[in-house]
């Protein structure tokens, strides 16, 4: 009988293709040709928003009475607006405002879901069907429409817009480890485990959320790309990021709409980051999701 | 059928009572009231006497629960009461507005079926092509592009083309003209934000087109009609699209709930006297009764739609009906 020695030259590594690093990303360039665009978005805006003090020589909060309303030329690639500063450097600076408010209510509401979606799970019964319930009704309202009314409530800030963004996200990313986390109470090490007398956090957090990873990352991917969107928007209502932080939602606030006609150039570039940066996202996670859960997908 | 209507029916109960505790709760959270902002707004002098004054005669200084009890059975009612900013009664000030945005969100719903369905169609039909890609990459933009921006855009784009064409800038009016006074006055007008919005709901309409319609032409009898020589466009017509558009109704009918939603930012844009805007301005003024009409109004709008979706879902699939 032949057996395969794991452990000498020519066992079972030389069965398994061998690919340089580099033969890797070719393959995956040509499989997600969609994300990979995306990726390369997020890694621009990263590298914007690490190093906006040294992409760009000016400030993007001074006034500079000077150069208002400077078409975009040489000197301000991207003109400059009713406050003389420059829309190229306020851009670069809103990429940080952006990923961010993105990344912190993403992580914040996906983890909390995670939490509170594996916790229905496990306890299932009364505790369950309340919860649920509860889900139910935060998911009746529109997005924009939550984030609002809590805003409101807190009054508009930074930290308040990030809280605005997060609460929403909590029932949705809950809703979808639920139903995955359902499937992995019935495995037998979680009985193993509470035959061996661990204590419910520790199976819910130790046991059962490591195996619910697949949909948290996909939920947070997800949400990063709502995130920016739901951020702009409220700072575009004047509810969200205050003046004078570089935000791009706030800059298309009050002047773009005033000089749309002489000066239609505050108006555009602000809005090409927005949607740019939503869909770098969204592409590198629809990429995340068919790689992690082919099932989910929606073609 | 009709055991089925009345389950559903009884389930919307719970989600509207949460809704209202959650909005209710929310609200007395925030702080101030609508008497100090009244008050205080002219001259930075402040009676307290006055505003002691104005919260009795508000009420708000009743009890929460009593305050609660009483929102709870006026919304049973259907008397939501007055507004705590104006004093005038909110159906009343609703009325219009609501007209508006509805025009809106319908126009718009529609406008998202007139892009989403054939583009969706050719996208699944030639699967994989350039042309597939273009049509994702166009669904995917509609995610992408904030819809207020979208909007911006548009009217620039107006400005730009009346100034050439016509010689003067023209920009669509303000003031909102019921359709059936002035049907072509109302059109320029709200076609435009209603654009703005139903690209963007056309997006999720047309991914959701495309894959139902993939999983349709894989099925049998689909391959039964091409063995026996019918024609594709008679396949596509009448076999595949028929049978994919169940989950595209449910996609387009979840929608259109969430549009009232999606309409807070545009009709700020387009500086239209909508619901959207009277939920911003009522937030900001802390005007509890119209905030929390405007509330239960958008959640009784996402429950009744959800009812319908699925009314007509187990209406065309028998096996839902049962399980």
């Amino acid at each position: 009988m032949a057996t395969v020695d794991v452990s000498a030259d020519g066992g079972i590594e030389e069965l398994r293709e061998k690919k340089s690093f580099g033969q890797k990303t070719v393959e995956m360039i040509k499989k997600q040709p969609l994300g990979t665009v995306g990726f390369l978005v997020v890694i621009a805006m990263i590298v914007m928003a690490v190093g906006a003090n040294y992409l760009t020589p000016y400030d993007p909060e001074e006034n500079d009475f000077a150069n208002m309303l400077i078409a975009p030329g040489w000197e301000f690639l991207l003109g400059t607006d009713q406050f003389g500063r420059d829309i190229m450097t306020r851009l670069i600076y809103g990429a940080r405002t952006a990923l961010f408010v993105g990344f912190v209510a993403s992580f914040v509401g996906a983890t909390i879901g995670l939490v509170l979606g594996v916790m229905s799970a496990y306890f299932g019964g009364t505790f369950d069907l309340i919860f649920q319930r509860v889900m139910d009704v935060f998911m009746a309202f529109p997005l924009i429409i939550m984030a609002l009314a809590i805003v409101s409530i807190f009054g508009p800030s930074t930290q308040n817009v990030i809280i605005a963004i997060t609460i929403p996200f909590i029932p949705r990313c809950a809703r979808v480890v639920r139903s995955n986390a359902l499937a992995i109470r019935e495995i037998p090490y979680v009985d193993a485990a509470r035959a061996l007398g661990y204590s419910h956090a520790r199976i819910i957090l130790r046991h059962m959320a490591p195996n619910v990873m697949a949909p948290f990352l996909i939920m947070i991917t997800a949400f990063v790309g709502q995130a920016i969107l739901l951020e702009a928007s409220l700072s575009y209502l004047g509810l969200g990021v205050q003046e004078p932080t570089a935000a791009w939602g706030l800059m298309l606030q009050g002047g773009a709409e005033e000089y749309i006609e002489s000066e239609p150039w505050i108006a555009i570039f602000p809005g090409i980051a927005i949607s740019l940066a939503v869909f770098g996202f969204n592409l590198f996670g629809d990429s995340v999701r068919d790689v992690l859960d082919p099932r989910l997908r929606t073609q | 059928m009709l055991k089925y209507t009345i389950k559903r029916v009884l389930l919307m109960v719970p989600t509207l009572f949460g809704a209202a505790c959650l909005v209710f709760f929310l609200l007395r959270l925030i702080p101030g009231d609508v008497c100090e902002l009244r008050m205080s707004g002219e001259g930075g002098f402040v009676d307290n006497e006055a505003i002691a004054v104005c919260q009795e005669e508000l009420g708000l200084n009743d009890p929460k629960i009593v305050q609660f009890g009483e929102f709870i059975y006026g919304f049973m009612v259907f008397d939501l009461g007055q507004s705590m900013w104006t004093g005038k009664a909110i159906t009343h000030e609703i009325n219009l507005r609501f007209q508006l945005s509805i025009q809106i969100a319908i126009m718009a719903t529609f406008i998202s079926v007139i892009i989403a369905i054939p583009l969706g169609t050719i996208s699944a039909i030639r699967q994989d092509t350039w042309l597939d890609y273009v049509v994702r990459t166009f669904s995917i933009a509609g995610i992408a592009i904030p819809s207020f921006w979208l909007g911006i855009m548009i009217i620039l784009g107006l400005l730009i083309s009346t100034q050439a064409w016509l010689g003067e800038p023209w920009m669509p009016p303000i003031e909102y003209v019921s359709p059936f006074v002035d049907p072509v006055g109302n059109m320029v007008q709200l076609i435009w934000p209603a654009i703005a919005t139903g690209y963007r709901y056309s997006a999720v309409a047309t991914r959701m087109t495309r894959s139902a319609l993939l999983e349709v032409l894989r099925e049998d009898y689909i391959r039964t009609a091409r063995a026996k020589g019918l024609f594709e466009k008679i396949i596509i017509n009448r076999h595949a699209l028929k049978n994919s558009m169940l989950p595209v109704v449910t996609v387009i009918g979840i929608e259109f709930a969430f549009l009232m939603g999606g309409l807070v930012v545009t009709e700020q844009v387009f500086n239209l006297n909508g619901v959207g805007k009277l939920f911003v301005e009522s937030v900001q003024n802390h005007d509890f009764n119209m905030t929390q009409a405007l509330v239960m109004l958008v959640a009784l709008i996402f429950v009744v739609t959800n009812f319908v979706v699925d009314i007509f879902y187990a209406w065309l699939d028998p096996r839902i009906r049962y399980s």
